[in-house]
């Protein structure tokens, strides 16, 4: 095992663990308070319209990925490969499998409620249908599914918007409503994604910050702490609002004062400025950010913490349109886009946060979103100039993070920057 | 003399280049590499500064007006007999540390036995060494060892003491010789010892003997590479991805070179640099060493049969037997079966390389294909039956195109190395004079 590495914590980190932990102790009570959960995905989650019907989100992806950091993947994987679960599916599906199995407990060492409700929130990902289909089976509970059409021509449509908006009135909607007892309440809905389009500003001012040099955050391994709260299940909530402002101001501040981002290596001096594709390794998510740290190397800009929303094209959520927002919303995240469309992401990326390269973490596990990568590799290095960099690793099974490996590839893709900086 | 050198600490061998101060090769050094990274530096180095000082002999007898033909005898002779010291004296601190272990077993029928396999180590070594003698290779883990092992074996059957008992000892043994580093500046001693030995010698070459071995030699800069790089007894600045060094080395051996592949002990790599010999992009293989050098030493393994050997018998094969294995354990299973079907054995060893160059293939794909001049450096690319898979399989897919390969290849990333810390020394040099 990895040896645990103190760090100092940002102010933000240890608020926004505290809105999880409450989080968690609401879903722990749930049983009790008779409070409706519903199962759903990161990737087009419909937060403010469970919320508007007072229904608490549980993210299976996300509990998967807390199993990982807290090294109980290992065992959760092996449990599902028993219940014959091959070795090449999804991580996250058989973390979660084996989480189940082995009681529900959730990151907080608490009981997860049963869902009332599995609602399907993204379908982009064929493997999520595939999940959902497996808990359906084993909670019977109903499974509302809203299909998601997939930008293959790099646009959202009148017509995609129709139907998806026209899925969410006819399906999504009514199911809430027999599941909760209440009815539609759009008033309600609004007023939460006035709430999130606030904390969407700050959000989308604390990762442009990396723009300055020194960046004063890492977008991508903070990044994921900062992107917490706003992809689970606080989007359009008061304390959403209140967290980023305070993330932002803390940014500000350090931005003020020249500091770069807090890392496991402590405070660092700025070498190389990174683009990053592809989620973190979470099982090792601290030695893999370190091999990056100690090298110098901050991610300015990374397109995981985009897979729950893009906010940083302009897109808001905007409370006048409730449910054709939600419908541009889940169709704009950054799983939903084609492959030109994440080549020119990557691109802008680059070029906007003044990167010295991009590196791509390609999932083992992952079919869906590691398809394409090394062309999307080409065709960034091709459009940029800049070098590009490829590393394997896997989401949560521990099997496939190969150290020395990755620390090899990292220290010569760094090296390789350098000498090309340096011009031999 | 001031020289630059470079260590390459692979997981099969570690190598050395030294550079004089022009950047030109005085010498290369190389040995297996051990559980103690530090002595397999000290050793290559070693190696590399002996072979530097014969260089010096080489060039001091060209200036001595010696014929040609005399002097070439006059070097052989002298590389074989220092190389006859060297085993000798290996050989003495493997009876020394062997009869620390047989003291310690407290069993007075070993004392015999032992001495009497070193004995007969001792008086083979001057055949070892003879013109025209095989040797399967140069280490002398596997030179003794399998002197030892042939000779413990006639020993135990005379004798009735256990051949693994005898085995036993030698692997302990073993460990202790490979981690005493030799003599520091034992190159005058054992060239001395070897002048004395010799039949045919001459003046003059005991002349350039001894000016090659009172030369001084001073370090002025080393760089690090490999796989063992993290543990090398340098500084974080003076280490480099084996990625670079091979990517330098090859642009230093061949100037047109745009791709390259190494396969070395446990990676494969693909590379793309520049016209400077700046490396563009790359590809390694990950979580799986099959198609790595590795896999044809198990595969060697497996037929009983030295590394070196299982090219030169590929290329006798008249068919290519398919093999479908990507996996290294999963190749051993079909070799054997394809054993037991009667299939020749230099036709599945025909079969094995291509596999592993097929491997290759995907990785030079995914790095962004190759480009003319294309280098092939790694220990690998001394494999004749790999050379030929690969060339086969380059005209298949990107048509004809020029294919590097140096006889020094397995020291590329050594050179690479070896580059940089000269680099380094005339980038500290400008500071100093700048300061």
């Amino acid at each position: 095992m990895a040896k645990a590495i103190a760090m100092e914590k940002d102010d933000s980190q240890l608020r926004q663990k505290q809105m999880i932990a409450e989080h968690f102790d609401r879903l722990a009570a749930a049983p009790d308070t008779g409070d409706k959960c519903a199962y759903t995905f990161v990737p087009g989650n419909l937060t403010e319209l469970l919320r508007s019907f007072d229904v608490l989100p549980v993210l299976p992806e996300i509990n998967a990925l807390q199993a990982g950091m807290r090294g109980k993947s290992r065992e959760y994987i092996s449990i599902a490969e028993k219940l014959g679960h091959s070795e090449d599916v999804c991580t996250y599906v058989k973390c979660d499998m084996g989480m189940l199995k082995s009681g529900n407990i959730g990151p907080t060492g608490q009981r997860l409620p049963d869902p009332d409700l599995l609602l399907l929130s993204y379908t982009g990902c064929f493997t999520f249908m595939k999940w959902f289909e497996i808990l359906g089976r084993e909670y019977h509970c109903p499974v509302v599914m809203l299909h998601v059409p997939y930008q293959g021509d790099g646009a959202i449509t009148d017509s995609m918007r129709d139907y998806v908006v026209e899925q969410l009135e006819r399906k999504v909607i009514p199911m809430l409503e027999q599941v909760t007892g209440k009815s539609y309440d759009e008033d309600r809905l609004s007023e939460c994604l006035a709430k999130s389009a606030k904390a969407e500003d700050d959000l989308v001012a604390v990762l442009e910050s990396a723009k300055h040099t020194p960046s004063p955050i890492d977008a991508y391994f903070g990044g994921v702490y900062y992107i917490g709260p706003i992809f689970t299940a606080f989007r359009g909530t008061d304390e959403a609002i209140d967290y980023y402002k305070s993330l932002r101001s803390e940014v500000e501040q350090r931005l003020a004062a020249g500091k770069g981002p807090v890392t496991p290596a402590g405070e660092i001096e700025e070498r190389y400025r990174i683009v990053v594709e592809g989620p973190p390794n979470w099982t090792n998510f601290r030695e893999f950010w370190q091999m990056f740290a100690e090298e110098g190397a901050v991610v300015v800009a990374s397109t995981y913490t985009k897979v729950g929303g893009v906010y940083d094209n302009g897109f808001r959520h905007d409370p006048s349109r409730p449910l054709e927002t939600l419908a541009e919303y889940c169709m704009g995240c950054y799983t939903n886009l084609n492959m030109p469309s994440r080549a020119g992401m990557l691109a802008k990326y680059v070029t906007d946060y003044n990167a010295d390269g991009f590196l791509i973490n390609s999932i083992k596990s992952c079919n869906s979103f590691s398809a394409g990568q090394l062309l999307l590799l080409r065709e960034v290095e091709r459009r940029t100039g800049k070098p590009g960099g490829f590393i394997e690793t896997d989401l949560v099974d521990p099997r496939y993070f190969s150290a020395s490996n990755v620390k090899n590839r990292l220290e010569s893709y760094f090296q390789m920057i350098e000498q090309k900086r340096s011009g031999g | 003399m001031r020289y630059t050198v470079g260590i390459d600490l692979g997981s099969t061998t570690t190598k050395a280049v030294v550079l004089d101060e022009g950047g030109e090769i005085l010498g290369r050094g190389i040995t297996n590499s051990r559980s103690n990274y530090d002595v397999a530096c000290q050793v290559a180095l070693g190696e590399a500064l002996i072979n530097t000082r014969f260089s010096m002999v080489e060039s001091g007898l060209a200036e001595s007006g010696i014929a040609a033909e005399q002097r070439k005898s006059l070097l052989v002779g002298l590389g074989s007999a220092f190389r006859e010291q060297q085993y000798l004296a290996q050989l003495a601190v493997l009876e020394r540390e062997l009869a620390k272990l047989v003291e310690a077993a407290s069993d007075p029928s070993l004392v015999a036995i032992v001495a009497a396999i070193i004995d007969e180590m001792r008086a083979e070594s001057r055949s070892l060494y003879a013109a025209g003698a095989r040797r399967k290779s140069d280490f002398f883990r596997d030179l003794a060892g399998s002197r030892y092992l042939a000779l413990a074996e006639t020993k135990s059957k005379e004798s009735g003491t256990s051949f693994d008992r005898l085995v036993g000892l030698f692997d302990k043994a073993i460990l202790a010789v490979e981690n005493t580093p030799s003599e520091r500046d034992s190159f005058g001693v054992h060239a001395e010892a070897a002048i004395a030995s010799l039949s045919e010698s001459a003046a003059e070459l005991s002349a350039a003997v001894r000016r090659a071995a009172g030369t001084e030699l001073e370090q002025v800069s080393s760089v690090g590479t490999g796989y063992g790089r993290q543990r090398l007894p340098f500084p974080k600045s003076q280490i480099r991805s084996e990625i670079l060094c091979h990517g330098l080395g090859a642009h230093a051996m061949f100037p047109e070179t745009r791709t390259v592949l190494d396969i070395g002990g446990q990676d494969t790599k693909a590379i793309q640099v520049d016209e400077r010999g700046i490396v563009t992009s790359f590809q390694m293989n990950d979580r799986c060493a099959a198609g790595c050098g590795r896999y044809l030493g198990y595969i060697a393994d497996e037929m009983n049969l030295g590394l070196h050997e299982l090219g030169p018998l590929a290329e006798q094969a008249t068919r290519t037997v398919r093999i479908n294995s990507t996996c290294t354990v999963f190749a051993g299973a079909e070799l054997r079966e394809r054993l037991s079907l009667g299939e020749k054995r230099e036709d599945i060893l025909a079969g094995l390389h291509r596999a592993i160059i097929l491997r290759a293939m995907s990785l030079l794909a995914r790095s962004g294909g190759i480009e003319n001049e294309f280098t092939f450096t790694g220990g690998v690319a001394k494999n004749p039956a790999a050379v030929d898979a690969l060339s086969k399989l380059v005209k298949e897919n990107y048509g004809e195109l020029t294919i590097n390969i140096s006889p020094d290849s397995i020291y590329t990333g050594a050179l690479g190395a070896a580059l940089f810390a000269l680099r380094d020394s005339h980038h500290g040099e400008e500071v100093r004079a700048s300061a």
